[in-house]
């Protein structure tokens, strides 16, 4: 199982009819049980290349192969809940198949037992984004995708996300694909880095991590993020946000 | 409580204007109720309440429901809307009257023509407003149910429908208004019952307490219909939204 992504250019028509170069030339490739961090500043393309990963958006030059019939769980910037329906009914919903024990357990793991039968609109950002994380993991997926799944929460729920996001993720052989402009973020969860330029978004480095994430303490993890921050510096690139 | 009081306030209003008005021209709330009492001990009543409101039924279902998808698809494909647009503003303009009488020339004096030409009446007001409802419909959430790949019928009973209810509902509304307005004229035109027939007999007698009898108890109904069917229908379709304060 495995995803292979190279898409050569995408350029999108504005309203005006001008051209404007979204991607310009990003090519990596993710093996099952692996996450791949795409790290870059914001409005670089991050998301529209998620939407062509994804197969949400055709419109391309190149080429993405996903493992044949794979099922996905997408956790979109926002959380995208359906209003009318209760957290509950928004997991089911997309995970018809998974049984009561498992979705209890994932109830459980990010703190949304009490939270099953109330609506989005009763929830905090914090809780809804923690909905559509218990979605995304609840159809088993074999392909992950995380939009940002961690932004503009306060760092001590990001980081208890984060671990549970880990731990989620340790537990199957998925591929995950985890969009940040947080280089924390992309050390703590990733297993590759792979950095991208401003729009016209293109590979600037591609840095795999090879130890593995449960070993990775505190000084280890300061060392490959100014290691990254050292490559980000020497590329002419902005970073911004945290 | 309101109501009650709303209610009364409208007998009093009717009791006051029959002393100015005279007998002859508004008879006070007791002639137009012994009249009823009448209608309805002889069954005339119920009968021609009956036939109207199973008109009111069917046009108004075949309307919704053609009016419903017609408006879908021109919301959500742009060459259906180029195509239907034309004719929707045509059906919207053309008076309820010239639909009836074509109809009744084209199909005789029968029961299609009449449901069908208020059908027809009804149609264009719920095109226009799902039209607007599937232009509306969230693209993000679209996304979504096509990344987790719900099923066609999921899809639309939990990420569309729900999204076009207020829509639906406010088509309902407008149309039922609309419905009700519609077949009492024609009922007088070319249907042998109905409470438009009767309106018509009473009117050619100029039986006043007859037809204040059937036009209230018309409005009764709708009353009923409203109270008892679409608001609990518009409630329920916006529990999820939180409360205004």
């Amino acid at each position: 199982m495995r995803l292979e992504v190279e898409i050569a250019s995408k350029t999108f028509k504005s309203a005006a009819g001008e051209q404007h170069d979204v991607i310009s030339g990003v090519a990596f490739a993710l093996n099952a049980g692996e996450v791949g961090v795409l790290v870059g500043p914001s409005g670089c393309g991050k998301s529209t290349m998620l939407r062509i990963i994804a197969g949400l958006d055709p419109d391309f030059q190149g080429r993405v192969s996903r493992p044949a019939g794979a099922r996905i769980g997408f956790v979109f910037q926002e959380p995208r809940l359906l209003p009318w329906r209760s957290v509950e009914e928004n997991v089911r919903l997309a995970a018809p198949l998974a049984d009561e024990p498992k979705l209890s357990a994932l109830f459980e793991i990010l703190e949304l037992k009490a939270h099953r039968n109330h609506f989005p609109g009763e929830l905090s950002l914090g809780l809804a984004r923690r909905v559509a994380l218990a979605r995304a993991f609840a159809v088993e997926p074999e392909l992950l995708i995380l939009d940002e799944p961690l932004a503009s929460l306060d760092t001590a729920l990001a980081s208890r996300l984060r671990d549970e996001i880990a731990m989620l993720v340790d537990g199957r052989p998925v591929i995950t694909l985890l969009v940040t402009h947080d280089v924390d973020d992309a050390v703590r969860l990733g297993d590759r880095v792979i950095l991208l330029s401003p729009r016209p978004a293109r590979v600037l480095a591609d840095l795999p991590i090879r130890m593995p994430r449960g070993a990775r303490g505190e000084v280890e993890i300061a060392a490959i993020k100014s290691e990254i921050m050292r490559r980000i510096d020497s590329c002419p690139t902005r970073q911004d946000g945290s | 409580m309101a109501r009650l009081l709303s209610f009364a306030v409208f007998v009093a209003i009717w009791w006051i204007a029959s002393l100015f008005a005279g007998n002859a021209k508004l008879p006070p709330p007791p002639t137009v109720l012994t009249a009823m009492i009448a209608e309805a001990r002889s069954g005339n009543l119920f009968f021609h309440l009956g036939a109207t409101l199973a008109r009111v039924a069917l046009a108004f279902t075949l309307a919704m429901a053609l009016g419903a998808a017609i408006g879908y698809l021109m919301g959500r494909v742009r060459l259906a809307d180029r195509l239907g647009d034309p004719w929707l503003i045509l059906l919207l303009n053309l008076p309820a009257l010239v639909v009836i009488v074509l109809a009744y020339i084209w199909a005789g004096l029968t029961e299609v023509a009449a449901i069908a030409a208020i059908a027809i009446n009804k149609l264009p007001t719920a095109v226009v407003t799902l039209r607007e409802g599937a232009r509306t419909l969230d693209a993000a959430l679209d996304e979504m149910a096509t990344v987790f790949a719900l099923p066609r019928w999921s899809r639309f009973r939990h990420v569309i429908l729900p999204q076009l209810s207020p829509y639906i509902a406010a088509a309902a509304r407008s149309g039922l208004s609309l419905v009700w307005k519609i077949v009492l004229v024609a009922e007088l035109l070319g249907r042998p019952n109905g409470v438009g027939f009767e309106i018509g007999v009473a009117f050619q007698l100029f039986d006043i307490p007859l037809l204040l009898a059937y036009s209230l108890s018309f409005a009764a109904v709708v009353l009923l219909i409203e109270t008892l069917l679409v608001q609990p229908f518009e409630a329920r379709s916006s529990r999820w939204r939180p409360r205004a304060a």
